[in-house]
């Protein structure tokens, strides 16, 4: 009965989020930015390149054999923000339009429209991750095709693992925007805050970390700082001056770890509010 | 402060209490919202709540839906306690403005709390043609009028065809024509065995459907019964001369204690029954009769000495 009425509650969720034109955009732009960021530039500036190594090297990251690594780039930081907004509108607006309230009383249970909320979110998550290693696998085709390169595909298992990491990743930095609109029941000072946090908050503390050695040790246990460790540690490369955040700061396994944690923490600070707090 | 006996007496048999609220009482910081609250809603009763702006009306409705948890006191709804999964199921509610989804279509939102609380797609249909929005059921709810949400509101409160409707302000927005009909609905709903729960400024409207009435004043009920209990007795208002002795002649009639004078009026304490009794009498004893009309204070007038005394108390409080 319990699974039946949760299945239900599911099915309307995705049903909202299927219908809502905000979600296409955001899904839409973060698959542009991620294309964009992922392939497109790095293709130019290896067509572009000074010297042969350094086109060599650009190319090397664009090939089919590295997807695992290069189709991670963007997601611990910009791909991350835009996933917080995602997040931040899904359930921030509910207490904007007030069906926060409609919903609690149509249906049985707090917790059961919450988890039905977010497991809706990370369906369409997961079908974003998806769709998001398919463009990567044409454009690599595209790119190694134009370049007679090596068409080596890669590894099912990196493949597999990088995808389950990549939508790890976002559930976390979805539910981090789920946790802050359900904190301020609303939209705009979610995502204003949430945005700040992972894009200027967790820089700066990276930025400010080789001068301040307690930073150093604090900015270990930061979700994106750990994002980005996991994505390094699955191939992904990047540079601290690149802005995606990626960096083997911790080990692979401490990173995982640190993302669940930070999963968890969200999921239930939020599912607690959810419960305990009125709605008006 | 009515209990299951009243009740009982009050409309004519034992019918099953379906809203049973004991000292509700909900305080923010220092700020007392509801106070003490003790009403009874009936199976097949339509219930009006009256009160001014602030005076706690949807708190009190919130906390009968469970979005607020009371600070002392209990709820009883439909059995189990308010906000109780098993409750929900069972109750049909639009609190304040109807909320829903802008971007969605009239249809699509109903259809969403459709399949979240498990209800079949033809009853969507059927809810949108009681409430006369089917033609325009396909637009997003963005663009509706007032009074179209409003009615979606309403279809959406249906949509459980639920034993219990809890109804803000139902007719907030409506023209005329939809006034009628949201009226004729929720007197429908009550006839037919749904207990219904309404709050609402308009006064002519709560005394027009409602079956019984509780006032409530600064976060407590003042004053609870039927509408023809608050408006109290009827009377009948005499404009004849020479007033002395139509005034005379009506104690003797009717006994002194009945009667009394106000500027150029007799009033009668007696029903419509009396009325042709009254005007025989005065014209045999040769009293010219200008006007005899039967009377009844209007629910507004109760309301509106109610709240005199409510704000007389409010003045001895903060004096005290």
């Amino acid at each position: 009965m319990r699974a039946k009425t949760m299945l239900r509650s599911y099915g309307g969720e995705l049903f909202k989020l299927r219908k809502r034109p905000a979600v296409w955009v955001v899904l839409g732009v973060w698959l542009v930015l991620m294309l964009v960021f992922t392939y497109v530039f790095p293709y130019l500036g290896y067509r572009s390149a000074k010297t042969p190594a350094l086109g060599r090297g650009l190319l090397g990251e664009l090939l089919p054999a590295n997807i695992p690594g290069q189709g991670l780039t963007g997601y611990p930081v910009w791909g991350g923000a835009l996933i917080v907004v995602l997040g931040a509108l899904a359930l921030g607006s509910e207490y904007g339009w007030g069906t926060m309230k409609t919903m609690l009383t149509n249906r049985p249970g707090r917790l059961t429209v919450f988890t039905a909320q977010v497991a809706a979110l990370f369906t369409v998550l997961a079908a974003l991750v998806i769709v998001a290693f398919a463009c990567n696998g044409l454009a690599s085709f595209l790119i190694t095709n134009s370049a007679h390169a090596n068409l080596a595909a890669p590894s099912l298992g990196a493949l597999v693992r990088s995808m389950l990491a990549g939508w790890l990743i976002l559930c976390m930095w979805c539910l981090f925007g789920v946790t802050l609109a359900v904190l301020l029941r609303g939209t705009a000072m979610s995502i204003g805050l949430g945005l700040v946090w992972v894009l200027a908050v967790e820089n700066l503390i990276r930025a400010t970390a080789s001068l301040v050695p307690a930073l150093g040790t604090f900015q270990k246990g930061l979700p994106g700082v750990n994002a980005g460790s996991l994505v390094a540690a699955l191939g992904g490369k990047g540079a601290a001056s690149s802005g995606t955040g990626i960096a083997p700061i911790v080990g692979g396994t401490q990173a995982l770890l640190v993302v669940i944690f930070y999963f968890g923490l969200f999921g239930m600070v939020g599912a607690l509010i959810v419960r305990r707090r009125d709605v008006q | 402060m009515t209990t299951s006996a009243d009740l009982n007496a009050a409309t004519g048999g034992p019918r099953e209490v379906v809203v049973q609220t004991h000292n509700l009482t909900k305080r923010y910081g220092s700020i007392l919202v509801v106070s003490g609250v003790s009403l009874s809603v009936q199976r097949g009763e339509v219930y009006g709540f009256l009160g001014p702006n602030g005076a706690g009306k949807t708190t009190t409705l919130r906390m009968l839906l469970g979005l607020v948890r009371p600070t002392a006191g209990s709820a009883v709804v439909l059995g189990y306690t308010a906000g109780s999964p098993a409750g929900l199921a069972r109750i049909g509610s639009m609190v304040e403005t109807p909320a829903l989804y802008p971007y969605l279509s009239g249809r699509d939102n109903l259809l969403v709390l459709a399949k979240q609380a498990g209800i079949p797609r033809p009853r969507v249909a059927a809810v949108l043609d009681t409430v006369g929005l089917a033609e325009r059921s396909g637009d997003r709810f963005a663009g509706y009028s007032l009074g179209m949400k409003q009615r979606l509101g309403v279809a959406a409160a249906l949509l459980k065809d639920p034993d219990l409707l809890i109804l803000d302000e139902p007719t907030n927005g409506l023209d005329p024509l939809g006034l009628a009909d949201m009226r004729a609905l929720i007197r429908r709903l009550g006839d037919a065995g749904k207990a219904v729960l309404l709050s609402s400024h308009q006064l002519g409207e709560v005394q027009a459907i409602c079956d019984r009435v509780g006032v409530i004043f600064r976060g407590r009920l003042v004053k609870e019964g039927t509408v023809r209990e608050l408006r109290g007795a009827t009377r009948l208002v005499i404009r004849a001369t020479p007033l002395p002795r139509a005034e005379a002649c009506l104690a003797e009639l009717m006994g002194r204690s009945r009667v009394s004078v106000h500027e150029d009026e007799v009033h009668v304490d007696a029903g419509a029954d009396a009325a042709a009794r009254v005007s025989r009498e005065l014209v045999n004893a040769g009293i010219d009769l200008w006007e005899l009309r039967h009377d009844e204070r209007s629910l507004e007038e109760v309301f509106l000495a109610l709240s005199a005394d409510d704000q007389q108390h409010a003045r001895e409080d903060h004096a005290a």
